[in-house]
């Protein structure tokens, strides 16, 4: 039976206390609590490949051979994300990758058909990423409700700490919510008629099929992830359903994170397996043009992959945003005074793809002579001199330190100053490169830091990413 | 570096010229290099028809030899366009004095000229990037400024102390600037206003920062036997040397920030072939590549002025000033001048040639005999170098 194998999640460093926005519009509306922003360089591609990399702590790549990407808010209409999140993590080049996209059931219904291929054989290890960076209109509830995030979950038939049992799935044409081609932000149908013929009817109906199916009770439950684009609306449900909110149902992450769509029901499934103990039954939800229900089962395996930074660590690892201006040029929703800095040039389609080993997956090259490790690739050792006598080398998971920085003003930033590190690697080699998610007061020469991947450059349609670093997240 | 055959004292410099560096708001690169040639041309007493080959430096404002031949008319002779970065004015004259110490010529120019003020942005107007622009955002201060967050750690110095020694380098330059009628700012600074100006890219303020501007100079080169023909002063080439660095601080994390290893070979295999052996007591005079005050500091130590990790002793002690044992920018360097990149290496020769003929005016310094001209083109982890050296 297939079953979940590893599990791994990602929240945005940065948040915006929900008050701030309610005092930038004067509003009447407050709502309590904070949202999580992605970073002016992160979108849901640069989101997916950390819960990707979180999910894989541990995990041989070599076992991968499927990358499911879902999003509602994937960087392009016309080209696939998963591509860039494979390469960004070096999978095999016969890794089979996917886009699901366009419901907010896209992340359940990546892992349904996760389950459905490793089940039917054609996969052996499905790593399935779920990412969303949706946006509310300004001075709109949605705009405060919503956050950022993601999850990863990795499917295998084998050794699983999770079994899913099966799923039930229904579909519903409907519109309580919808974002067209030609939309920035996300539109709603007046709340009472979306929940009463949606929300609190679908999802209390699928479940009882659920498990009625397998033959449960809703006591039978040890924690349900349900998908809730509020917390009032998900104590309403589950009180349809007989849950007893309080014991049974996985915090939706309103308050700390805010409804990350596609991936709620996935990232509060990845809460729920970090308190799970074996045999514990657990259920989870999605919702959005009809719902998928699946019911699983913790194994003895769980107490193995603990060591993950999951939704805890990344909760507790936070930096408030200074106010409500920051996330409105983070996310272009204002146009701002040009930099008084050369534009971007003009990105160049072969190169990119000449440089998607060291480009993407951050692999330079190690030399057999002198054994000195490099990036990017070279083709004459920068120590020894020998020509051609490398091995590749992945630089991306590498303990580092930084030995030198500086704090600079004049290149062109969203969010200034642009700091620059000497990444010197404990086992060798260095890479000079910027430095996100950083307090500039406490960057220090010996700093450790980690890589990250994110996003570089917008021109002429392309998404342009490459690697930076960081402190140490958590 | 016993080795370095080089050229000593085989070309001459007979005539040079520069033109104001600042914000030529009314002129083309091709005024600039017009002028720069005329005063060089006037200076050596020739015409402009005795020129039998050029080479032109320049960084972004001239792509061939015709960047020349057009301005100044040269009737069909060779002209060719060199690019070294930072360098590329002082790599335009070594080409010069190459074909002249070949023995193919008799008379050569070079001209070195850049037209920064154009772009209308902040900084450099251009970046070094890769076709797929995955390259770090990152500027010049910003490079430069990891030199001196190193150099501060490294020689346990409080960013306040280290602050504090490379702003005295710019207090110095500035001075010099304001007795240079050619240098674009010419105004005096005081230490409290270089450490309290806004950071670039800290610790790099303002006034650690040199700025961008227009300029062109000129330099004329004869065989040094031919020299006296022209005129009873001229100068002497004893050494030109260029070192270029393979991109090591890029990759190797033994770098570490304090050094320039390109300055260190050029300036070496510079003092090998000018017969040097100990700069800080032969050398009279230096134009170092104070890019930011960060920069020159760390050259001194380079180029043996000072010991490796204690040019802060020399800086305090007025050693490096006018009235020092060896004045560094006596010009007022490219903190006053600005630095129009293809400009600056000959614009460094112009200083060092009037000194040594004594027509330096109010920065005169007393009987120069040596004078030592170096460009730092890139940045400290990856870079191309040149260290000239002039005389009597």
């Amino acid at each position: 039976m297939a079953g979940i194998a590893s599990y791994g999640a990602y929240i945005p460093l940065h948040r915006l206390s929900r008050p701030e926005i309610q005092k930038a519009w004067d509003s009447m509306m407050p709502i309590p609590g904070e949202k999580a922003v992605a970073g002016y360089d992160e979108d849901s591609i640069t989101m997916a490949v950390a819960a990707a990399r979180d999910c894989m702590t541990g995990v041989d790549p070599q076992k991968i051979d499927r990358l499911h990407f879902a999003s509602t808010t994937s960087p392009y209409k016309e080209k696939q994300a998963a591509s860039v999140v494979a390469g960004a993590l070096g999978l095999n080049k016969e890794t089979l990758t996917m886009d699901f996209a366009g419901s907010l059931r896209s992340g359940t219904n990546a892992l349904r058909a996760a389950v459905d291929a490793v089940e039917a054989g054609s996969a052996q290890g499905v790593l399935i990423t779920c990412a969303e960076t949706r946006m509310g209109a300004p001075n709109g509830d949605k705009e405060m409700s919503f956050g950022d995030g993601a999850a990863a979950l990795l499917v295998a038939k084998s050794g699983v700490a999770v079994t899913i049992e099966g799923s039930v799935s229904i579909f519903q044409e409907f519109h309580d919510q919808w974002r067209s081609d030609e939309d920035t932000f996300v539109r709603f149908w007046e709340e009472r008629f979306a929940r009463g013929a949606g929300y609190l009817r679908v999802v209390p109906s699928t479940v009882a099929v659920a498990l009625q199916k397998y033959n449960l009770a809703t006591a039978d439950i040890a924690k349900a992830a349900i998908y809730a684009p509020d917390p009032r609306l998900l104590g309403m449900a589950a009180g349809k359903m007989g849950f007893d909110p309080m014991a049974q149902i996985q915090d939706p992450l309103y308050m700390t994170v805010g409804n990350t769509g596609s991936a709620l029901p996935l990232m509060m499934l990845v809460a729920a397996l970090e308190d799970a103990k074996a045999g514990d039954k657990l259920m989870c939800v999605g919702y959005g043009d009809g719902c998928d229900v699946f019911i699983l089962t913790v194994t003895e395996e769980i107490e193995k992959i603990r060591d993950r930074r999951g939704i805890k660590r990344h909760l507790e690892s936070k930096r408030m945003m200074p106010n409500y201006l920051k996330y409105v040029q983070w996310r272009g929703l204002m146009d701002t005074a040009s930099p008084s800095r050369p534009p971007i040039n003009h990105i160049s389609v072969p190169a990119l793809w000449r440089d998607m080993d060291w480009g993407l997956a951050l692999h330079g090259v190690k030399c057999k002579n002198c054994g000195t490790p490099q990036y990017p690739r070279q083709r004459v050792c920068v120590i020894c001199q020998a020509a051609d006598n490398f091995e590749p080398y992945n630089f991306a998971d590498k303990k580092a330190t930084i030995s030198s920085f500086s704090h600079d003003n004049l290149a062109a930033s969203i969010d200034p100053p642009t700091t620059i590190a000497a990444v010197d690697f404990e086992e060798g080699g260095r890479i000079v490169c910027n430095m996100v998610d950083r307090d500039p007061q406490e960057v220090k020469t010996g700093m450790p830091v980690e890589m990250a991947f994110r996003k570089v450059h917008y021109f002429e349609g392309i998404h342009n990413y490459w690697w930076k670093c960081t402190p140490i997240r958590c | 570096m016993g080795s370095i055959k080089g050229i000593r004292d085989k070309v001459a410099i007979i005539g040079m010229g520069c033109t104001k560096f600042g914000e030529h708001w009314d002129k083309h690169q091709s005024d600039l290099i017009f002028e720069a040639t005329k005063e060089a041309i006037e200076d050596a007493k020739i015409e402009t028809k005795d020129i039998e080959a050029a080479w032109a430096g320049t960084w972004v404002s001239g792509f061939d030899g015709r960047c020349l031949a057009d301005p100044l008319k040269l009737q069909y002779i060779p002209v060719t366009r060199v690019e070294n970065a930072c360098a590329s004015g002082s790599d335009a004259f070594r080409n010069a004095c190459y074909a002249v110490a070949s023995g193919a010529y008799d008379l050569c120019l070079a001209v070195g000229f850049e037209k920064l003020k154009d772009s209308g942005w902040s900084g450099l107007p251009d970046q070094q990037s890769l076709p797929s622009n995955r390259y770090p955002d990152r500027t010049a201060p910003g490079m430069f400024a990891l030199m001196a967050t190193t150099y501060f750690s490294k020689y346990g110095l409080s960013p306040e102390e280290g602050k504090r020694m490379i702003g005295s380098v710019s207090v110095k330059s500035h001075h010099n600037g304001t007795l240079n009628p050619k240098a674009h700012l010419k105004r005096e600074v005081t230490i409290e206003q270089v450490m309290n100006a806004p950071i670039v890219a800290w610790p790099l303020g303002l006034f650690d920062c040199c700025g961008v501007s227009d300029g062109a100079a000129a330099a004329i080169v004869v065989p040094a036997d031919k020299a006296k023909d022209y005129r009873p002063d001229p100068v002497y080439v004893k050494a030109l040397q260029i070192s270029v660095c393979p991109s090591e601080g890029e990759l190797r994390a033994d770098y570490d920030f304090t050094q320039v290893k390109a300055t260190v070979r050029a300036g070496e295999a510079a003092f090998a072939e000018a017969g040097i052996t100990n700069p800080r007591d032969e050398i009279s005079m230096a134009e170092l590549h104070d890019c930011f005050s960060i920069t020159e500091a760390v050259t001194c130590e380079d180029l043996r002025f000072s010991p490796r990790g204690k040019v802060k002793e020399d800086i305090e002690s007025g050693f490096f000033d006018l009235t020092g044992g060896l004045p560094v920018q006596p010009d007022g360097g490219l903190k006053s001048f600005g630095h129009p990149i293809g400009a600056s290496g000959v614009r460094m020769l112009y200083e060092m040639y009037l000194q040594l003929q004594g027509r330096a005016d109010k920065r005169q310094l007393k009987d120069p005999k040596l004078g030592l001209t170096h460009n730092l083109g890139g940045i400290p982890i990856s870079n191309t170098v040149s260290v000239l050296i002039i005389g009597l």
